[in-house]
């Protein structure tokens, strides 16, 4: 019996293995269509952003109370990883509570710990989905929030509080198991907060307690594989690529924009200054689908948890304008999933005419953005809305021209009056005579 | 009168007479023909003659930095005004620029390295709160005692480089009640100009950014909104001037205040 078990479990695990592999890879190559960026500069600055940002959380509270319920289940989701080391090699080796013997009179504090854990990730569950479904908070009822984005959030929260009291109900019946005395199921020890589950099932038969302590058991850790392999495809994935994503973060300031190297190689040879040869094919100037945009670029939407934190803070978006960095975070991810995926199928792929400006992300959209950066200051996981807002930018501005009368008229006015509103230059100084003479008349 | 002769030298002038000065003051395409921001650069430039900086300017030689084209996407004209202004500086040796403009000052500092143009750049509150750090500059006159200011951050000295102390610095000389909109610093509200907003209609929305932005600062109950950016003194002006306050409400600029509390204004 025992090695069936085992044979199904290790079959389970290789399954759930398989796929949450393949499906890793392919986010790999999703990301990789990017255009190539080096962020591996500063490698103590940059681990030392992780371990502040993603590992200390330290965005985060800059709003204290979503940041304090985020903690809970933050910390219970590391932490109760212990417990579930015990539950896969329990699983693998055919044993019961491996650790009990092993720590002893510590093991019921470890466990006591996870669950107040466990109580902690469900209280936290149950308030974030009073905010989103009772109190509405407008951040996450925006109009890109419609459909599978708020459905995803709502799953996640419920597929949590379940697998939490999985655990609970798990431990209450193997205290009652383990207080009659039931083979394979030794003292322990008290267990606090599942002890509250001890008098809904002190009536039950042994053989029921054990199919709901087995089936709590199996129902732990398969919905937690299950889930790993649903986070792949969820918002939800930034519980990993938080840490890479702000490990590669940009650290820079963040008025800087990135130079056009290839520009200041044309630029350059039409000054008369010393230049490389031109490349014999041109690149895109911009971004107009994801391959223009960089791997980082590609990176941060994978890692978006669609929080809106930067919605939020758009001023775009508060005085009711198209523009959501959120939106344009939601797009990418989107638009990259739907190349990869036609890619790996053999599908058409960049080639469907289709492309991220113009299909997902508009010109009205990208247009209302002021560049004040509030989006990127309001990122939990330093993810840049701005910079794929400014790469499509210039691929309206250089590739397709279409950039509105007014800008133009600037542009023009730059280029031949070298300032953008239209004066003489040479009235560019008259302001120090007018003082001048202010002065001496005082 | 003698004691009113303000010097304004040109960096032609000093190389001509072989000199350099120990500060470039990029005065920004707003400050030299803006007639509102043009009062701004007169202030600076009267107080760096009180204190004695050794200053020059660069007069006709300068133009735009091409913050508001490569913000539009125009990359090519960007980095033709940046070529040829990095010519003109690097032909001065000049090594120490200071502006009254963020988007200058963000272009000038982060932007043009990458194009070989490489300088200490300062915006004008840093050396307006360097000055006042050196007891060069006293502001006690009193003109602003006890009143209620509130500093408007703008984006590209703020967010764009974590600039928010020096201009709080400033304001506190003044011995002024220094009031915090709800968002301030890291947090702080665009005026809406950013980005090359200044040179077009904001998009189809039920609001306009500076008017959000002025409704709050109208809140602090401030008289007067400090500001260190032209195009947030217009925006705020406009928002100012839109909830027909122009009679209680200035929005003054950080080296004014500084020059009419050293009763050089």
């Amino acid at each position: 019996m025992t090695l069936i078990s085992q044979l199904v479990f290790l079959a389970v695990l290789a399954v759930s293995g398989y796929f949450i592999g393949r499906r890793i890879l392919q986010i790999r190559k999703n990301i990789l269509l990017g255009k190539e960026e080096d962020r591996t500069d500063q490698p103590m600055e940059r681990l030392k952003t992780m371990l502040l940002v993603a590992f200390g959380q330290k965005k985060m509270f800059k709003r204290p109370i979503p940041a304090f319920l985020h903690l809970l289940i933050y910390v219970g989701f590391l932490l109760i990883n212990l417990e579930v080391l015990e539950i896969v090699l329990d699983g693998i080796l055919g044993t019961h509570r491996l650790f009990a013997p092993v720590l002893g009179s510590f093991y019921p504090v470890l466990i006591n710990f996870f669950e107040f854990l466990a109580i902690g990730v469900i209280f936290s569950c149950v308030v974030f989905f009073i905010r989103r479904h009772v109190l509405k908070l407008s951040r996450f009822t925006k109009i890109e929030m419609k459909g599978w984005p708020t459905l995803d959030a709502t799953l996640i929260l419920v597929i949590e509080t379940v697998l939490m009291f999985a655990i609970l109900a798990m431990n209450g019946a193997d205290q009652v198991l383990q207080s009659r005395g039931v083979a394979h199921y030794p003292l322990t020890g008290e267990f606090f907060f599942s002890g509250f589950f001890v008098p809904l099932f002190s009536g039950l038969s042994d053989n029921t307690l054990i199919i709901i302590e087995r089936a709590s058991w199996w129902g732990h850790i398969v919905g937690i594989l299950a889930f790993a392999f649903y986070i792949t495809y969820s918002k939800h994935l930034h519980i990993f690529l938080a840490f890479p994503n702000t490990y590669f973060s940009n650290l820079k300031p963040k008025g800087e924009i990135k130079n056009m190297d290839n520009v200041t190689n044309e630029v350059k040879s039409m000054l008369g200054m010393p230049a490389d040869p031109p490349p014999a094919e041109i690149p895109r100037f911009g971004a107009k689908d994801i391959n223009d945009l960089s791997w980082k670029n590609l990176m941060d939407a994978y890692a978006c948890t669609e929080c809106g934190r930067c919605t939020d803070n758009c001023p775009a978006n508060m005085t009711g304008k198209a523009l959501s960095p959120r939106a344009i975070m939601m797009k990418t991810r989107d638009r990259a999933e739907e190349v990869g995926m036609s890619i790996s199928k053999g599908g058409k792929g960049l080639e469907d005419g289709k492309s991220l400006y113009g299909d997902y992300i508009n010109k009205e959209e990208l247009l209302a953005c002021t560049t004040c950066n509030a989006c990127v200051e309001a990122c939990p996981i330093t993810i840049d809305p701005l910079s794929i807002i400014l790469e499509m930018r210039r691929y309206m501005a250089m590739e397709e021209s279409s950039t509105p009368q007014s800008w133009n008229a600037m542009f023009q006015n730059v280029e031949t009056s070298f300032a953008p509103w239209k004066f003489p230059p040479t009235d560019r100084f008259s302001w120090a005579n007018d003082l001048k003479t202010e002065a001496e008349n005082k | 009168m003698s004691d009113n002769i303000i010097h304004i030298p040109t960096m032609a002038e000093l190389a001509a007479k072989g000199e350099k000065p120990d500060i470039l003051f990029w005065v920004g395409c707003a400050g030299s023909f803006d007639d509102r921001y043009k009062k701004v650069t007169k202030a600076f430039v009267k107080i760096l003659n009180k204190v004695g900086i050794k200053f020059a300017v660069l007069g006709e030689e300068e133009t735009c930095t091409g913050d508001p084209a490569r913000r539009a996407g125009n990359e090519f004209l960007f980095q033709m005004q940046a070529m040829s202004n990095i010519q003109v500086l690097n032909g001065y040796e000049i090594t120490k620029i200071v502006t009254a403009c963020p988007h200058c000052f963000n272009t000038l500092k982060n932007e043009y390295p990458a194009l070989g143009g490489k300088y200490e750049v300062m915006h004008h509150s840093a050396i307006l709160q360097q000055l006042i750090d050196e007891g060069k500059v006293k502001a006690e006159g009193g003109a602003f005692k006890g009143k209620k200011i509130t500093f408007h951050d703008s984006c590209y000295l703020g967010r764009a480089n974590n600039v928010y102390e020096a201009p709080r610095k400033v304001l506190e000389a003044l011995d002024a009640e220094l009031v915090e909109m709800k968002r301030c610093k890291t947090k702080g509200l665009c005026c809406g100009a950013g980005g090359a907003q200044m040179f077009k209609e904001p998009e189809q929305g039920n609001k306009d950014i500076n008017i959000e932005r002025t409704e709050e600062a109208l809140d602090t109950g401030a008289k007067i909104i400090a500001s260190g950016c032209p195009f947030c003194m217009t925006m705020m002006s406009d928002g100012v001037k839109n909830k027909e306050k122009e009679g209680e409400v200035e929005v003054r600029d950080l080296a004014e205040l500084i020059a009419e509390a050293e009763d050089i204004l």
